[in-house]
């Protein structure tokens, strides 16, 4: 029993981590109750999107799943596969912003967050990531690069670049899957639905060339985990494989559930309220 | 639009550039560069002689570090070997190197049988142990793998990295060298951060 305790505990303690988990299940909680009380309850669905979504990125940065994920090559793309794709998306599917800003003040949300989300510093930057290519671009880089095998090989021994790898998916995961899962209508501001089923179909061809690269190469590509030490005495080259089969299949068919769900927002465009029913923070912006 | 994409372009381009910076260069070095990535030596043991250690206690040595048991089959007398080799051949110069033989195996390496293993290999190799916790602190800080095998018996295996540390004279992780790396490479590399300062 205390070993498994022991296993859920954190393997290299974050307070980033912990502080903004805490945070946003907070908020997260405390809208679904000022929901709750205003008679406007958010679906058990979408609940148990975000409820998940949290837990899963929580579990695989600050549980002994990340020991595993520093030292076995498949067990790393699995949380990266957690951290990027999985995660983010189940968040995103919940709409989080909208339960807590139900949370807020309503004077913090008037007063400074809504000037704070629509100021140029604040916007510019915005729109440049949410430009269709390049968050298309970022999405796929993000992967590429931290795959470079000399920033892979400084990026698992080094603690801050570790830190940035693993935030840097979860934020750009977050940026690209609210583009694409924007539940607006373009009329409200959302992106084009073919914009999006487009951007969905173009990040899966890298993504399978580089998974099967990885998964095909005959030889050992990332060196850091013979120089570490792996967990479990699994032949290195299968690792490998393991590893690429994960960059390759799951990653391509989470394109596939984004286009379904893409294509059901299509279907039902219009059909949902018009933006201003809820308070959020998004709702005019564009 | 154009304008845009190429501030796009441009701020992306730099962060690459800037982040692909952040992977050592290996310049001249034949184990492997880490310069940088990890933090300096740090950690409070005992020795083979029951005497207690700290990290800055091997501040202006240069300083190797390498995680096994004295039960290891293979790897490790062979890896030890290889190190007072290429300690060998850098001659008196070398007598200020420390290698800092960090056990894996605690409870079965009590300082008798650490000193009886070290002083084997020579004056410059240290036998290091430590409680489960501190070797844990070590093991995360090094990101090293060691794992404990099912018991057979009396007899038991423990799996380990075969990497051995290089820190320079200030404390600093500056190379990793693998077992398959051959003692003049080892002592060349030695060599040159002894002459380094």
């Amino acid at each position: 029993m205390s070993a498994t305790l022991a296993q859920l505990a954190p393997y290299d303690f974050s307070p980033t981590v912990l502080v903004v988990a805490l945070a946003a299940a907070a908020l997260f909680a405390a809208g679904q109750w000022h929901a709750h009380r205003d008679g406007e309850p958010v679906g058990i669905a979408r609940g148990l999107a975000f409820w998940t979504g949290l837990g899963l990125t929580y579990a695989v940065l600050q549980t002994h799943i990340d020991y595993l994920a520093q030292h076995m090559f498949w067990v790393h793309r699995a949380q990266h596969l957690v951290l990027h794709h999985l995660g983010p998306m189940l968040l995103i599917l919940a709409l989080p912003h909208e339960v807590m800003a139900r949370a807020l003040p309503t004077r913090l949300r008037e007063r400074w967050l809504r000037p704070l989300w629509h100021h140029p510093m604040v916007r510019g930057p915005y729109r440049v990531l949410q430009n269709p290519v390049v968050a298309s671009l970022l999405f796929v880089g993000l992967i590429y690069f931290w795959l470079i095998p000399s920033v892979h090989f400084a990026a698992m021994l080094s603690v801050p670049y570790y830190n940035a790898m693993n935030w840097s998916m979860v934020a750009e995961g977050l940026l690209f899957w609210w583009l694409v899962l924007d539940p607006r209508s373009p009329a409200a501001g959302g992106l084009g639905f073919g914009v999006r089923m487009i951007m969905v179909w173009a990040i899966m061809p890298p993504q399978i060339l580089l998974g099967a690269y990885i998964a095909l190469s005959e030889r050992i590509l990332f060196d850091v985990y013979d120089i570490c030490g792996r967990v479990w005495a699994v032949p290195p080259l299968l690792d490998q494989q393991i590893a690429g089969l994960l960059t390759w299949i799951p990653a391509a068919m989470m394109s596939v559930v984004a286009a379904l769900l893409v294509l059901r927002l299509w279907l039902y465009q219009g059909e949902r309220a018009a933006p201003g029913s809820g308070p959020s923070l998004t709702a005019e912006a564009g | 639009m154009g304008f845009r994409t190429g501030i796009t372009g441009f701020l992306g381009a730099t962060l690459l550039a800037f982040l692909a910076g952040c992977a050592p260069d290996q310049s001249g070095w034949q184990t492997r560069n880490i310069s940088g990535l990890m933090p300096e030596l740090a950690f409070t043991l005992t020795d083979h002689q029951g005497r207690t250690v700290r990290g800055k206690d091997f501040r202006d040595r240069v300083v190797l570090m390498y995680f096994g048991y004295t039960h290891c089959p293979d790897v490790c007398p062979t890896t030890l070997a290889t190190l007072r080799r290429a300690i060998h051949r850098l001659g008196e110069r070398g007598d200020s190197i420390r290698v800092l033989f960090v056990t894996v195996d605690p409870q079965r390496d009590t300082h008798q049988a650490l000193r009886r293993y070290v002083t084997a290999f020579g004056s410059q190799f240290v036998g290091l142990r430590g409680e489960p916790h501190r070797l844990k602190d070590l093991t995360r800080r090094y990101r090293v793998v060691y794992n404990r095998e099912k018991p057979d018996g009396e007899s038991y295996e423990v799996a380990h990295s075969g990497s051995v540390f290089v820190f320079d004279r200030q404390g600093n992780p500056r190379l990793v060298a693998q077992p398959d790396d051959s003692a003049e490479a080892i002592a060349h590399d030695l060599d040159r951060l002894l002459a380094s300062g």
